[in-house]
């Protein structure tokens, strides 16, 4: 007595006419269907070209110039006995730095936002200007870093070093990481911030056990997505001043902030714009280890990620 | 203080609303309603979808104050104080009124921990285990659930993840416990058990509960309140408390015309 079985009673009888349209219809969805996951697997293959062209063409010009030496070398104006080790370690230093200034700042005000302050007119005014905030092209924060951090706040961080270079990327990419994390927070869903009140929970108690834990998956992509625009950024060091060529590595300590430095864009961005073949492919071999690096950062969010969801 | 055990003829109102009035932004959802809900009775809280029940327990234990654009009017008051005064703290009002909501939210955290949280930010020092067992035990989940306490509450199923959250509530020791709707996802058998729960709270809480069943209204409640909804020029409805007494006399010998025909199934 299905309406899919064969043997017609009066009513399967009716079913079986619209039973042939249905079908008929079907296909013609299923057809839809098909169609639009090839034209989503043409976009994928698409963008995915583009990346291995790009990708297999740094690799063959990059590859023969890594070597322990290339890492291990400062800059030279021979080009076989030119490294990164300078740019390496800078770039090293900037975004852990970046890092630690990022994180507590920019999570602090996403939860302080987010979660603390009422929905009033200001609050909406300054969220509508953090939005801004993060599409400011990245020269303009060079050149308040300039002003604010290298001329004013001379003193502390001696002009155009490390800790000026650090702190003009956390600036830059702080509204990023304060986006994610309030995106992250919104994504937590009201019921569950209720039953933590209910049980007289604080605010805090409810954010500290229930709210962040959940969050922060969410959150740590958001940092990592910051990381990753910080340490391709050139232009905003470069307003800053930061120097193309450093001889020295800065020592391991605090002074070490304060000294000049330089990083991998800035690096790849000089020995691109010589004219010497030789050094376009120093260039190419900087931005493999330019990339390994990204790679292995979001590795870690990755497994960071999985590890707190559990 | 000398007899504990004689119920006094007229108890003491535990919760009081004077012309409470609640708004969600500009619109009016529930408007003037004044009751009072005594000390060790279960107060049932009954009227068609939307009237505005949930909307006045979450009066009584400031939950209201968490959603944006929520404005309390008139007078919620505990033993006589202002719940809304400005020196009250409202988690220490959520303390003493728990409650639990019309659709289940167990955290994100172990069984154990659902309830062990709880205890754990009042200040609770005793024997953690044994307070979830008991807490468990009461709630009528303790024997399913007594091997995986260490699994996500979220693994339960619907009307388990309300007994839990009943458990944890009923953990803390609040003075009045506000239930909204508790039983709409569970089978008879827990419903039933959730009823003998609060029937042997009575003598120690205060108990409000919402509830759409009306046997459930009238086996466990002592006082009913029944509740309806009106639609305004403008075309929104307005909830309003249409009849409030006993019980018994609410079931079978109604004062209003509206509230015969709601309690008899004969609405809309
Ligand atoms: N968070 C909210 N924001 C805006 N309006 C709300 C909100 N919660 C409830 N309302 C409105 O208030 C009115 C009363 O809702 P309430 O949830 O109190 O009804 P209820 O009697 O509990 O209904 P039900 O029996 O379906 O649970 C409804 O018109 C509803 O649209
Ligand atoms: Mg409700």
């Amino acid at each position: 007595m299905t309406p899919l079985s064969s043997q017609a009673t009066p009513l399967d009888a009716g079913w079986d006419i619209e039973q042939k349209q249905v079908l008929k219809a079907l296909d013609r969805r299923q057809g839809i269907d098909k169609g639009f996951s090839w034209l989503a697997l043409l976009a994928v293959i698409f963008s995915l070209f583009v990346l291995v062209v790009l990708l297999v063409d740094i690799l063959i010009d990059g590859v023969p110039v890594l070597s322990w030496n290339f890492l291990t070398s400062f800059p030279s104006r021979r080009p076989e006995a030119a490294g990164i080790v300078s740019a390496l370690v800078g770039t090293i230093w900037v975004m852990v730095l970046v890092a630690l200034f990022t994180f507590p700042i920019g999570v602090g005000a996403g939860i302080f936002l987010e979660e603390f302050v009422p929905d009033s007119l200001i609050a909406k005014a300054v969220e509508i200007n953090i939005s801004n905030l993060a599409g400011v092209p990245s020269i303009i924060y060079g050149l308040l870093g300039l002003q604010v951090f290298v001329r004013i706040l001379f003193p502390i961080t001696q002009g155009r070093s490390v800790l000026s270079g650090a702190l003009t990327l956390a600036l830059l990419v702080l509204p990023i990481v304060i986006i994610a994390t309030r995106e992250s927070l919104r994504s937590i869903p009201g019921s569950l911030r209720q039953a933590g009140f209910a049980l007289g929970a604080t605010r805090w108690q409810v954010i500290r056990s229930h709210v962040f834990p959940l969050a922060l998956p969410g959150i740590l992509t958001g940092v990592i997505l910051a990381l990753s625009r910080a340490i391709g950024e050139t232009a905003p060091l470069i307003t800053i001043g930061a120097l193309t060529y450093i001889p020295f590595l800065p020592e391991l300590s605090l002074r070490g902030l304060q000294s000049p430095f330089t990083v991998l864009p800035i690096q790849i961005f000089n020995w691109v714009s010589r004219p010497q073949a030789d050094f376009h492919a120093l260039a190419a071999g900087a931005i493999i280890v330019l990339m390994v690096i990204l790679l292995l950062m979001n590795a870690t969010a990755i497994y960071l990620r999985n590890r707190f969801q559990k | 203080m000398t007899s504990q055990s004689v119920s006094p003829v007229a108890t003491e109102a535990a919760l009081r609303a004077k012309n409470v009035s609640v708004y969600y932004g500009s619109a009016l959802a529930v408007r003037d309603v004044n009751l009072d809900i005594f000390k060790h009775e279960i107060t049932a809280f009954i009227g068609p979808s939307g009237c505005g029940k949930s909307t006045l327990l979450r009066c009584f234990n400031r939950t209201n104050d968490l959603i944006p654009g929520a404005r309390v009017e008139g007078k919620a008051m505990f033993h006589g104080t202002d719940l809304y005064a400005k020196d009250i703290d409202p988690v220490y009002v959520r303390r003493r009124i728990g409650m639990v909501f019309q659709k289940p939210n167990p955290f994100t955290k172990s069984i154990y921990e659902n309830i062990a949280f709880a205890a754990r930010i009042n200040g609770y020092k005793g024997d953690m285990d044994e307070l979830v067992e008991n807490s468990l035990r009461r709630a009528a989940l303790w024997d399913e659930v007594k091997d995986k306490l260490r699994q996500s509450g979220l693994s339960l199923s619907g009307g388990q993840q309300q007994r839990l959250c009943i458990a944890r509530t009923i953990a803390i020791e609040p003075e009045v416990i506000l239930m909204d709707e508790p039983c709409s996802a569970l089978d008879p058998i827990s419903t039933l058990q959730i009823e003998e729960l609060m029937k042997e709270l009575e003598s120690r809480y205060t108990i409000v509960i919402v509830t759409h069943n009306m046997q459930q209204a009238s086996r466990i409640s002592d006082k009913t309140a029944f509740f309806n909804a009106e639609a305004t020029e403008s075309g929104n409805k307005v909830g309003y408390l249409v009849e409030y007494g006993d019980t018994e006399q609410i079931f079978n010998d109604p004062r209003e015309q509206a509230t015969q025909d709601y309690v008899s199934g004969r609405f809309g």
